[in-house]
């Protein structure tokens, strides 16, 4: 138990060190283009660490890459310029969205094709669903019914 | 108690499918995983891997200084123009271990005469020149890339890092990651007989 209290302690105590990742030594004076810079960055997929963005990986290529779409920014780049550069590189991968196209249409219908066919599945059921309601009885139950009640009154 | 058996409901038999539904889908699922974990296995599947973009292209436009210590000649977009026999390029750090794995494939190709070129990738330049010293000089010409600028423009991401150029100069494979023997027989030898 106490080790654990300790763990908590600690754990309660510590400064958020991931949250503070980042290279102060390559941010841009001009906040607007910096804001800029970030928001690219933020597009851009780490190569190393994947599934973080260039702006949150702490790896050398990360870095490299964030210096570069810094650099580019200050030139007077537009952002899709930024992101053509680093896409000319590293291709579709490099993008944390992914691009609309013939391999990733399937990937971004996905939600349409499954709400069309939840809709068409409740549009089939419902269609079906008098079907499994109420009926009449067949001659044979109807038989056993009286037979039932006939049971019954004796 | 005969007459039951004919009372059952018509979407029976229907129904008695669907219980089966479920099982063909985790069997369906199953054999997706199960090759998904066959390719992670022998290579082919990679869900980590960043295709190379620059495959049937030529490499871009670069000039690389020399190591001056090895007295090797320096690499350039040049040295990869027209050439007579398909070359291997190989970025390469003597800070990375898989390059000390890798490194045996790489003497055995310089020593059957394949031409090897090397580009050391942001590398202190006293401790790239003692990893050719220690185990051995496989290239023959070494650009050394300390911004690590000109490799980003060939999108590698990681060392080692190799690409198989054809004679006209542009880009026929990549691999990312260390040429194990199996690789060197499997496609590097196949790929450079092919393109000799």
């Amino acid at each position: 138990m106490r080790p654990f209290l300790l763990l908590v302690a600690v754990l309660l105590t510590a400064t958020p060190a991931a949250a503070q990742i980042g290279d102060t030594n390559y941010r841009l004076g001009d906040q607007v283009q910096e804001q800029r810079a970030r928001e690219i960055g933020k597009e851009l997929r780490c190569l190393v660490c994947q599934n973080q963005s260039i702006e949150d990986s702490d790896a050398s290529l990360a870095r490299d890459l964030r210096r570069i779409v810094r650099e580019q920014v200050e030139q007077g780049a537009s952002n899709e310029q930024v992101m053509r550069f680093v896409h000319d590189r590293y291709g579709d991968f490099v993008l944390l969205r992914p691009p609309v196209n013939a391999a990733t249409i399937l990937l971004w219908a996905t939600p349409a094709l499954a709400l069309l066919g939840g809709i068409f599945t409740i549009w089939r059921v419902r269609r079906r669903a008098p079907g499994i309601g109420p009926t009449e009885l067949t001659e044979a139950e109807r038989q056993r019914l009286a037979k039932l009640q006939g049971d019954q009154r004796a | 108690m005969s007459d039951r058996a004919a009372e059952k409901p018509p979407g029976a038999s229907r129904r008695k499918l669907l219980v089966y539904a479920p099982l063909a889908v985790a069997a369906v699922g199953g054999l997706g995983f199960w090759a998904m974990l066959r390719g992670l296995q022998d290579g082919s599947f990679n869900p980590r891997g960043v295709p190379s973009v620059l495959i049937g292209k030529p490499p871009p436009e670069f000039a690389l200084p020399a190591l001056a210590t090895s007295g090797l000649p320096a690499l350039a977009s040049a040295d990869l123009r027209n050439l007579s026999r398909p070359v291997v390029v190989n970025f390469w750090a003597s800070w990375c271990v898989p390059c000390i794995i890798e490194h045996p494939q790489l003497m055995e190709l310089h020593r059957q005469g394949v031409p090897v070129l090397g580009v050391n990738y942001k590398d202190r330049l006293r401790e790239a020149q003692g990893f050719l010293t220690r185990h051995g000089n496989p290239f023959q010409k070494l650009g050394v890339d300390q911004p690590g600028r000109v490799s980003i423009d060939w999108g590698v991401y990681g060392v080692p890092e190799t690409y198989i150029l054809d004679r006209n100069g542009n880009i026929r494979w990549r691999w990312a990651g260390p040429i194990m023997p199996e690789i060197l027989a499997q496609d590097v030898r196949p790929l450079l007989a092919r393109l000799a």
